[in-house]
């Protein structure tokens, strides 16, 4: 803004202005109109010997404010985020940035935001409060004008009214959330199939298998059945399927009266795995044969586990241990402990960097979705062999979309892959 | 008001409504089954919605979502009691009975009751459990500086000797499958260590040929563990997702109970 009758920078009067109240000299009249006289006469033009004017740089050229410039809330999130886009003026000056200001109620005071560079195109504001109305403003700033020492601006360019507010939909997930009612729609109705009577086919799982054996020959040796659940929590899919393998185990021991030891790391899982076990029992009609020490709680930390259980291991020499759930570094120690004591090692992980060392250490390994086939392969429940299928045409599928993006692929074509991927 | 309508649903359902539950299956046990069955369906739906609704009363900092995984923590805590109650019983009928190893039971309560005491003594004084003002270690930190960071280290440390037993046991030419292991694993190995430029660093003529060779094989055992393990790992955990996915779907139909210990169809 300029005020009236202030000069405007950049624009220096040609002729300087006379000051106010100052005492007009007697001009020497007659040399003057002489002169003039014979410049007319030899025809030289007046303005030769006009005064001359005070030296000023050229102004600058305005600069373009940004164009297309929206404010709107940020979509699919959970709020608290303003999302404004633009696009930059054709040209702008070296070192130009684009200033981002924002007014609130109730002052609408403009405060500045960011200064982002040319090219960007958008900001998000993410101290904006879900609710709340706000106006942007955005503006070319260039650096300072060397030669005025003025700051060179474009015009503002003001948004409307925007708001910040949670939504209802994460947006760039709606391939995963179409696959996932795909998938679900095809485990239900595997379901449906398997419930109306139809005989369902599930191949052989070795290491489900020996499961009966293990159990048989620690009841034959009058020895111990050692299950261990993972080291982790019950908010592990893996931990769920080794508590629900171990109630089909403690089940066995039931049956047979063979010792049962479940040794835990994790408290919850600890309480889940004595529940698990103490319904089994009951369930075999042998409640008086669970003690509550069979599962009991070690240690929180790692390794100080893997030391109790090793050590127990070595001195008790259980026939069959179990080894079904969640393991890390341990894995191989608690393994190979088991191996020196001569019992028959049943191992279980969906996680491949473990699985080297139980295929290199025991007898059986459930490798994968093995794991989670396990309770429908030792229930034979319908219900539960039904979701397994479901399971496994819903991999069929994906081992035909995976050819067909290979294919596509290897032609250049990367719509399927593109499509595939998710936020 | 997104705020209060989170905190109030997760307390209605995962807190009020089971309470009334077990109240009300007092007299009936299959109502009572029933009430974890609920609760495991809306733990396990309230993560799933929330992938997806990004409402703040569900996936919010303060939504149901992070508040479920708070809730976890609490739990957790109060699991660890129950933990600590079952160490104490259990060793101490061990030492009681004079069972198998009862000395080390004995170890194990003093451990535990010498370094609750120096924790419990910590927070009294307001030391804490790490260092005293003055720099030197508090008697809780001591201890576990002491004894607990070399036990730790020293059972980590075993890790190496089982690997070269186990490695000794897996790579032994007992059939096809093992013999493609062992030489798979060979040339794994020769490509990851320096044991050409070892074995040629005396004859200096050599240093290219052995340089050339150690290229090669670090390519061919890099090519080893991304096309062919690659692959496999791939399938390993593609099969896994769709196996966890349809487990996870079984355990909110309330159709999997026998991490509850109910068993199938009770």
């Amino acid at each position: 803004m300029t005020g009236r009758g202030k000069r405007r920078a950049g624009t220096a009067p040609v002729f300087p202005a006379r000051r106010r109240g100052a005492a007009a000299r007697p001009a020497p009249k007659l040399p003057l109109l002489l002169l003039l006289a014979a410049a007319l006469a030899s025809g030289f033009p007046a303005a030769a010997f006009a005064i001359a004017p005070e030296i000023s740089p050229p102004a600058p050229p305005p600069i373009e404010p940004p164009t297309s410039f929206t404010a709107l809330d940020r979509p699919g999130d959970t709020g608290g985020a303003v999302l404004l886009t633009w696009k930059d003026p054709p040209t702008l000056p070296d070192g130009a940035a684009i200033e981002i200001l924002r007014s609130e109620p109730p002052a609408y005071e403009w405060s500045s935001l960011a200064l982002v560079k040319p090219g960007a195109g958008k900001y998000e504001d993410a101290t904006a409060a879900d609710g709340k109305l706000y106006r942007y403003e955005i503006r070319v700033q260039a650096p300072v004008d060397a030669a005025t020492g003025a700051a060179r601006v474009s015009p503002p360019v003001v948004s409307d009214s925007v708001s910040a507010r949670d939504n209802w939909f994460r947006t760039g997930r709606e391939n995963s959330l179409i696959a996932s009612i795909l998938f679900v729609a095809i485990v239900l109705i595997s379901i449906a199939w398997a419930r109306s009577g139809h005989e369902i086919f599930i191949r052989r799982i070795s290491g489900l298998n020996a499961v009966d054996e293990a159990i048989g020959r620690a009841t034959e040796l009058g020895k111990k059945v050692f299950f261990i659940p993972g080291i982790q929590s019950m908010d592990d899919i893996q931990t769920i399927a080794s508590i629900a393998i171990l109630g089909f185990v403690a089940r066995s021991t039931a049956r047979y009266g063979t010792d049962l030891d479940v040794p835990n790391k994790d408290p919850i899982t600890f309480v889940s795995a004595r529940e698990a076990v103490r319904g089994a029992y009951l369930a075999e009609g042998r409640p008086d044969l669970f003690r509550e020490e069979m599962v009991n709680y070690v240690t929180y930390d790692q390794f100080a586990y893997t030391a109790a259980v090793s050590a127990r291991m070595v001195r008790e020499k259980p026939a069959a241990i179990f080894l079904i759930g969640y393991f890390f570094a341990e894995s191989l120690i608690l393994a190979e402990t088991g191996q020196s004591t001569g019992a028959i090692q049943i191992a279980g992980q969906a996680d491949p960097t473990q699985l080297p060392f139980f295929v290199a250490t025991c007898d059986y390994v459930l490798i994968g979705e093995e794991l989670y086939a396990a309770s429908a392969y030792l229930s034979r429940e319908p219900v539960l062999l039904g979701s397994t299928r479901g399971q496994d045409i819903a991999k069929g599928i994906l081992i035909l979309l995976g050819l067909a993006g290979v294919a596509l692929a290897s032609f250049g074509n990367t719509w399927l892959s593109s499509v595939m991927k998710t936020q | 008001m997104n705020f209060d309508f989170g905190r109030v649903a997760l307390v209605l359902v995962l807190a009020v409504v089971p309470i009334i539950g077990i109240a009300l299956g007092m007299r009936a046990p299959a109502l009572r089954s029933r009430i974890p069955i609920l609760i495991g369906i809306f733990a396990g739906l309230i993560p799933i919605f929330s992938l997806y609704i990004p409402k703040q009363f569900l996936s919010g900092p303060t939504g149901m979502s992070p508040r479920l995984d708070q809730w976890l923590i609490i739990l957790a805590g109060f699991a660890l009691l129950l933990g600590i109650v079952n160490v104490v019983q259990n060793n101490s009928r061990k030492i009681s009975r004079r069972e198998k190893g009862w000395f080390f039971a004995a170890v194990l309560l003093i451990g535990l009751l010498v370094t609750s005491a120096f924790g419990i003594w910590g927070w009294w004084t307001k030391m804490g459990i790490g260092f005293m003002p003055d720099g030197s270690p508090t008697p809780f930190k001591w201890v576990e500086d002491r004894f607990f960071q070399p036990l730790q280290s020293t059972i980590f440390s075993l890790l190496a000797f089982f690997m070269a037993s186990a490695a000794f046991r897996a790579f032994r030419a007992r059939n096809t499958e093992a013999t493609i292991l062992l030489i798979a694993a060979g040339l794994v190995m020769a490509g990851r260590v320096p044991l050409l430029e070892f074995l040629a660093a005396p004859f200096p003529p050599l240093h290219p040929s052995a340089s050339a060779a150690s290229q090669f094989l670090g390519g061919l055992a890099e090519r080893i563990m991304d096309i062919p393990n690659g692959a496999a790992q791939s399938g390993i955990i593609i099969g896994a997702a769709l196996g966890a996915a349809s487990m996870a779907i079984r355990v909110i139909l309330g159709i999997e109970r026998g991490y509850l210990g109910l068993g199938q169809g009770e």
